[in-house]
């Protein structure tokens, strides 16, 4: 069973969405036994990071999330609020990963909305993904290129797209929403 | 790099297409799923569906239908057309909407995207603004184009990014329906004076038009409806043809 993440982000049934159409049986749930025991995690959302964590530790959750074994993706905000720090409100986030997420400078165009595509891209995350296929975007705040980038996208500079430390993945983009190619790297991080 | 988007817009009434498409091997060229899908296929990069149904039952039918898109589409989509409170944009939003644009109830009630702003993200909510002459001035219209207002558009459209708008959808009325090209020079001035993306709509009538539009202007995306239905630009063919323009294009 795959358990996706419940929490007061915004967007969350486009994921659950998707998993529908490969055919794959999922739950929206916040209960932390439920989350422990799914064979993979999905943690996605559109919103701002610091209610978002107030949410995740008022309910405990946030120990929860640190502490899971099993294959886990975080999509977007989901994603950012997997780093140590957002600077969106000065937000301590769960610090799974060692990077930053600062806001994009002012002198681009922002949010960074559309397609777009990757400097470089590596793992199995991304198995039959070309660095040429774009996947759709949409955010102010982006992570800092470091240890744990596995895949890296320009707009006004280069950030990380893709983020992986142990048993816990990140993508900036939505693949929930990134048409054909959206659904394979969702494909290849339920074959792990 | 970002890629320049080509955004499809479906007039829905009743939960139906209402202009007529010309696609030979859709079965049912009213179903907005079926043409939808089509566009996904052909390589649409987004998808604006507006609801112009004026009754409180078709408003039904049109949460109904954005539950279903949201089930059978994997690409983002838009959806507007009567929304005027954080209640009405909430239901579009658990029925699985990505954006939600607001039109004549900003205008009404400019509190209204900030409201929404706060409450979703500025990433869930597009201004549209409905742009006319009036002694040689850019005015923004409303109810569809039908009623001119007071505000000058690039004032309003500051006003909007300010209160927290995530994108502006510039339609020009000069140009709309006009098939002679997107309104360049207006476009330009938005995106001059915004930081936030602008899509330009209205007057596409030629695989250069979009070209002319993206070469020209800061627009991070292009919509059209009628040379999109009508099967007069096939994506597949315009999208060719930007690539071999220089542009950055989705594959």
């Amino acid at each position: 069973m795959v358990a996706v993440v419940k929490y007061n982000a915004g967007n969350i049934r486009s994921v659950v969405n998707a998993l529908d159409r490969l055919g794959v049986e999922s739950t929206l749930t916040d209960n932390p036994t439920e989350l422990k025991s799914a064979d993979k995690v999905i943690f996605p959302g559109v919103g701002e990071a610091s209610s978002a964590m107030k949410y995740l530790e008022e309910r405990g959750l946030d120990e929860v999330l640190k502490s899971l074994t099993q294959p886990f993706l975080g999509i977007c905000l989901g994603m950012q609020l997997m780093c140590e720090y957002s600077s969106e409100n000065d937000t301590k986030c769960l610090g799974i990963f060692d990077e930053t997420v600062r806001r994009f400078p002012k002198e681009g165009i922002v949010p960074h909305m559309g397609w777009n595509n990757f400097i470089s891209h590596s793992g199995v995350l991304f198995e039959g993904i070309s660095a040429l296929d774009s996947m759709y975007f949409v955010h102010s705040f982006f992570v800092e290129v470091g240890p744990d980038s596995i895949a890296t996208t320009d707009y006004i500079l280069p950030f990380s797209s893709g983020l992986q430390k142990e048993n816990y993945y990140g993508v900036q983009f939505h693949p929930e929403k990134s048409a054909d190619v959206g659904q394979q790297l969702l494909k290849n991080f339920l074959d792990l | 790099m970002l890629k320049k988007r080509i955004i499809p817009c479906l007039d829905i009434k009743d939960g139906q297409t209402v202009k007529g498409v010309n696609f030979v091997d859709i079965r049912s060229a009213g179903d907005p799923i079926e043409l939808a899908k089509r566009y996904v296929q052909e390589g649409a990069d987004e998808l604006v569906f507006l609801d112009i149904t004026a009754t409180i039952e078709g408003r039904k039918t049109f949460a109904e239908l954005v539950k279903k898109i949201s089930k059978e589409i994997n690409i983002p989509f838009t959806v507007g057309g009567g929304i005027s409170s954080v209640e009405d944009a909430r239901k579009l939003l658990e029925a699985g909407a990505d954006k939600i644009s607001v039109n004549s109830a900003a205008v009404k009630n400019p509190t209204l995207v900030e409201e929404l702003s706060t409450e979703f993200g500025n990433q869930f909510l597009v201004v549209a603004m409905d742009a006319g002459l009036i002694d040689d001035e850019w005015k923004v219209f409303v109810k569809g184009g039908r009623e001119a207002t007071e505000l000058d558009v690039l004032k309003w459209a500051k006003k909007v990014e300010d209160l927290g708008a995530g994108e502006i959808l510039l339609t020009s009325m000069q140009h709309d329906g006009t098939k002679g090209g997107f309104a360049i020079e207006l476009t330009n001035q938005l995106t001059d004076l915004l930081t936030i993306p602008v899509i330009a709509s209205g007057g596409a009538g030629s695989k250069e038009h979009f070209s002319d539009v993206f070469q020209q202007t800061k627009a991070t995306g292009a919509l059209a409806a009628s040379v999109f239905h009508f099967g007069e630009i096939p994506i597949p063919e315009l999208k060719e043809y930007l690539r071999s323009k220089n542009l950055d294009i989705r594959l």
